[in-house]
Parts: C-alpha cells; structure tokens; sequence
C-alpha cells in the first residue's frame, strides 16, 4: 500500500539543531493548529466525547458489577447494582475458577502467546532480511505466497491445518507454537520485508568489511534497526494470538490443554444451561490482564498499530 | 529456514490439501475419493449457504460504513486539540484488545438485558442478530481505525489547508477537497481491514448467537465451521464452500485495493 510522504523535510533527516527545533515546534502545533480558533466549541465537544467515553466503557463494567450477583439475577435484571441479597461476593469468582480451570488456562495462553511471538519475531525477521538481500525465484515466490496468506481467511486451510498439525503431534502448547509460526508469518514477513527494504546496504557491508559473519551482521547490525517493526509486528501478533479461539480449539488436545478463550467457551458448551455468574466472572478475569496490561503499554501499543497498519 | 518449514506446516500444505478435498468426498483426509464437481454443486443447492451469503454480504457492507465512519468522525474530533484526547484515544482504542469470544459474551448479556424488557432475546430473530453484531463490531473496531485515521490526519501539511482556506474554503470544503482526498490512503487501508474482518468474523458470531434462531444468523465463517464439524459426509461440502469463501474474500480485497487505490492523490 502507498506510503505518504507528508513534507520534504521528514523525521530522520538530519538538520542543524536550530533548524530541528523550528521543525518540532512546526510539527507541534500543526497538528491541532488549523481549528485551534474554534476553541468555543471544543468545550462542547469534550462534553460530548466524554459521554460517548462513559458508553464506551459501561459494557466492562456491567460484566464486573454483574460478576458479583447471584447468577439467578444476572438474566433477569442485569442493570441493577449488586445490593442486598442479590451480592454474593466473590463466590462466582470461586466456582469459576475450578470449573475451568481458569489458572491453567491463562498459563497455556501466557505461554503460547510469549512463544509464538518471540519465535515469530526470530524467524521471521530473519527471513524477511534473506528476502529482501537474496534475490531468486525462491525468494520471491516465498515473498508473494506470504502477502497472500494474509488474505485467506481461516476457514480455508482449518480442517487440513488440523488434520495435518495432529498427524505431526502439534497438539500441545509447544507444538501449536509451530502452528502460529506457520500461519502468522504472513503478516510478520510481510512487514518485516518492508522495513529492511529501507535499510541501506553500505551498513551491512561495512559490518562484513569489518569481519562478521552473516550471522553477526545479523544480530549486531541488522536485528536493532528492525526492532521498531520488530515491537509493531509482536503488538499485532499477541494481540491476534492471545484471542485467538478457533485455531488453539482444533489443533490442541482440548482434554488436557485449554487457552482463555477455550475455557470461556467450555464454560457455555460443557454445561446445559450457562453458569451466568461464573461466566461473568471469568470474562472479568480475562479481561483485567490485558486492560493492566494495556494501562501501562498503551502508547506502544497504538503506536505499533499505527505503524504496522501504514506499512501493511 | 525454520519460517519456511513452519510457514509449509502451518499454509503451504493445508492449503493445497484443502484444494485438492474440496474436489474429493471424505471423512478424513485418508479415505478421501476424488468427485469431481460435486461437492461444488451440492453447495449452492444448500439454502442455508446462500442465505450465510447474503447475510456476510450485508453485514460487511453496513459494518464497513458505520465503523469506517464514526471511525473517521472520532478521529477528526480527536485532532482539533480537544482537551483530553489522549484520555479519550486510549479509552476508545481499549476494546480492540479484548478477544472475539469475551465480546460475544459481553454483548450478549447487555442485548439481552435490554431486549427482556420488551420481552424478547436476542436468538428470537436474526434481524435482532444482526443489528447486535453490527453494534458490536462498531464498539471493537471503531478505536482501531480511529487510530488510522488520526495518524493519516495528521499527516496532511496545514499549509494546504491554511492555502485552502485563504482561497476562501468553507470548513465542510476544506474536509471534502482537502482532508478526504489526503488521507485516501488510510480510508484505503481501514476499508480493507474492516471489509475483511467483517467477511472472516467468527469468534463473535459464535458466542453472541451461535447461529440462532436455527442458523438464521450465521455468517460464512460459522456457517463453513458448522459444516465440517456439525454434519458428518459433508466435509468435502464444507471445504469447497471454504475455496468459494476464500475466492471471494480475495477478490474482494482486490477489487477495493484497486478502487480505492485509483483515488489517492500523489503529492
């Protein structure tokens, strides 16, 4: 997709000091300059903003406040608040955590997630560096079955995919791993390629000039240029993986191993009628991680997708 | 070149062997008996694929719009300076990093509320369905193309815009001649995101409704899942519905990359 170049004098150009300040303070105040003189409205606007905000946000806390009612009320009156008989503490919390299994479940999502992402960024930035420095059939075939698989939806290779990961015993969270390394590699070669496109050649041949191996170049040179992308394409990734329910529901042995989303899931096929209370408290559960998680990471993380979506 | 093992693992191999079934009946990949055709005509005489079609079809067209749309109005808001933004960026931007199946389950609860006191549930038709999976792919999707949109935004040169408006633009003119057409590219990333999550949804189809009433509202996804595994003799039926569902997939993808391609403005 078309990169857009916004001015002559970009980012990383180097300018004298005196220059680059003039240009930050440009950028600065580009960004909100034009409607700057609106301001009388603006007020207004955050007034608004912040309603549509507090909508955006009640359906997390509906799930909580309903986590502590006794879940012969959540059906019937889900808006109220959880007062007098209807609170039961953290009862839900208990019986829901033994019916799945909730921690072990979030130890199979941690390492699978962890895994597959570390092993993505490995490989396939080294394959997305091959690529662009290698020019054959090989690679370029590689290069374009990779953007393709990015828009195959999964349903297409699910049945096979499964069938395939069980004849090679992939059924555990080490060998879905693999799995996620196959089927994710799409988009990470694809960015990866990207970005080491724009690296200049002269670095790594100065790095070679100076005695590395190949795999030096790789690790020394190579490897901490590419880690913006490196951050965005594990972002895109975790994020993908750590909800992914159909893919770790066909390959892995559901019996012994199952994922966050697996258990949720569980949770409504497994029992006739669902366990509303214990449903709400496990969505709770599933949720709080990623929102802690995402408290303290989230300029990186809308960042990456920022990057990853205008380089994709 | 350990990717490219696993990549032939986990897309080469299954998606050739799933080229080759969906011309085969069989019940696992072993016993598989070429048919020719078959499979394919046997597809289109299931109603139940059709009406999945129609429906996918619907519901990617009127999610494409409303996301792409308060996407893009939120994300103009967003970069007028309001006090606050950052605040309001990470709180729209938030329920993208929840996972299909928690959502489905989220919105179930609400829908549901709310549908009890007409005394109606959300399974009782697949009108209230769709309108509840369109609502909740606005909630999830809204921030992450908002985020797009902002940063395309913010890329467009102010000179331009103050250019415009000393030649005497109107502020709806200055959006309309001057924002849109810069920021075509990321209205041409974000109609594609949005255009093909909303053809593979699956995870928030399956926990909002499960396909309810009697798979009435069940997208393609669910409705290819739903074939493999709920029907036994019609795998090979349900791996050619997954080639005719990546046939159009792709071809969809294509035809908007190009459209929306031939819009944007080289500076």
């Amino acid at each position: 997709m078309a990169k857009y170049i916004p001015e002559t004098i970009q980012k990383g150009d180097l300018l004298p000091p005196d220059v680059q300040a003039l240009v930050d303070q440009k950028a600065k105040k580009s960004a909100y300059s034009y409607n700057a003189r609106r301001s009388p409205y603006s007020m207004l606007w955050t007034v608004i903003l912040s309603i549509v905000s507090v909508v955006y946000v009640v359906p997390v806390l509906l799930v909580i406040m309903n986590s502590f009612k006794k879940k012969a009320y959540i059906s019937r009156n889900p808006f109220n608040l959880p007062t007098g008989k209807m609170f039961v503490g953290f009862e839900n919390y208990v019986s829901g955590i033994n019916k799945i299994g909730f921690f072990s479940a979030f130890l199979n999502s941690l390492i699978i997630t962890v895994g597959s992402v570390i092993v993505i960024i490995l490989c396939c930035s080294m394959a997305g560096w091959y690529i662009t420095r290698v020019n054959t059939i090989f690679t370029k075939v590689f290069y374009y079955l990779c953007v393709f698989s990015m828009i195959v939806p999964f349903q297409m290779v699910m049945y096979t995919l499964a069938k395939t990961s069980d004849a090679l015993h992939l059924g555990n969270p080490w060998g879905i791993i693999v799995v996620y390394l196959g089927f994710g590699a799409g988009l990470a070669v694809f960015m990866f390629c990207g970005f080491a496109k724009s690296i200049p050649l002269e670095i790594e041949e100065a790095a070679m000039i100076d005695g590395c191996n190949p795999v030096q170049t790789y690790f020394q040179v190579v490897m901490p240029i590419l880690k913006p992308t490196a951050i965005s394409v594990a972002i895109l990734e975790a994020m993908w993986i750590w909800n992914d329910y159909l893919l770790p529901s066909l390959v892995l042995d559901k019996t012994k191993y199952k994922t966050i989303p697996i258990a949720i899931q569980y949770l409504k096929g497994g029992y006739g009628s669902v366990d509303m209370g214990a449903m709400m408290a496990m969505l709770v559960l599933a949720i709080l991680p990623i929102i802690i998680f995402y408290a303290f990471s989230q300029k990186y993380i809308i960042d990456g997708v920022v990057a990853g979506a205008v380089k994709g | 070149m350990p990717t490219f093992i696993a990549f032939m693992i986990g897309f080469i191999v299954p998606f050739g062997l799933g080229i080759y079934l969906s011309f085969c009946k069989f019940t696992t990949v072993n016993d598989a008996v070429p048919v020719g055709l078959k499979n394919y005509t046997d597809m289109f005489k299931d109603p139940e694929f059709i009406h999945a079609l129609w429906y996918t079809a619907l519901f990617a067209v009127v999610s494409v719009v409303t996301i792409n749309f308060f996407g893009f109005a939120i994300a103009m808001l967003l970069t007028k300076g309001i006090r606050g933004t950052n605040l309001f960026r990470t709180v729209f931007f938030m329920p993208n990093l929840i996972g299909g199946i928690v959502l489905g389950y989220i919105w179930q609860l609400i829908l549901n509320g709310i549908l009890a006191q007409f005394d109606l549930t959300l399974t009782f038709s697949e009108v209230y369905g769709f309108w509840g999976l369109i609502i909740l792919m606005n909630w999830q999707q809204i921030g992450y193309m908002m985020i797009i949109y902002i940063a395309g935004i913010q890329n467009v040169p102010p000179d331009l815009i103050e250019a415009a408006k000393i030649d005497g633009a109107t502020g709806r003119q200055v959006l309309g001649h001057v924002i849109l057409p810069m920021v075509m590219p990321s209205i041409t990333i974000c109609t594609f995101l949005t255009l093909t999550n909303s053809f593979k949804l699956f995870d928030q189809n399956l926990a909002l409704t499960n396909g309810l009433p009697s798979n009435r509202s069940e997208l393609l996804a669910l409705n290819i899942y739903n074939t493999f595994y709920g029907r036994v003799g019609f795998e090979g039926v349900g791996q050619a519905k997954a080639v005719v569902f990546s046939l159009i997939v792709g071809a969809i993808a294509i035809v908007q990359l190009v459209l929306t391609h031939r819009k944007e403005v080289q500076q």
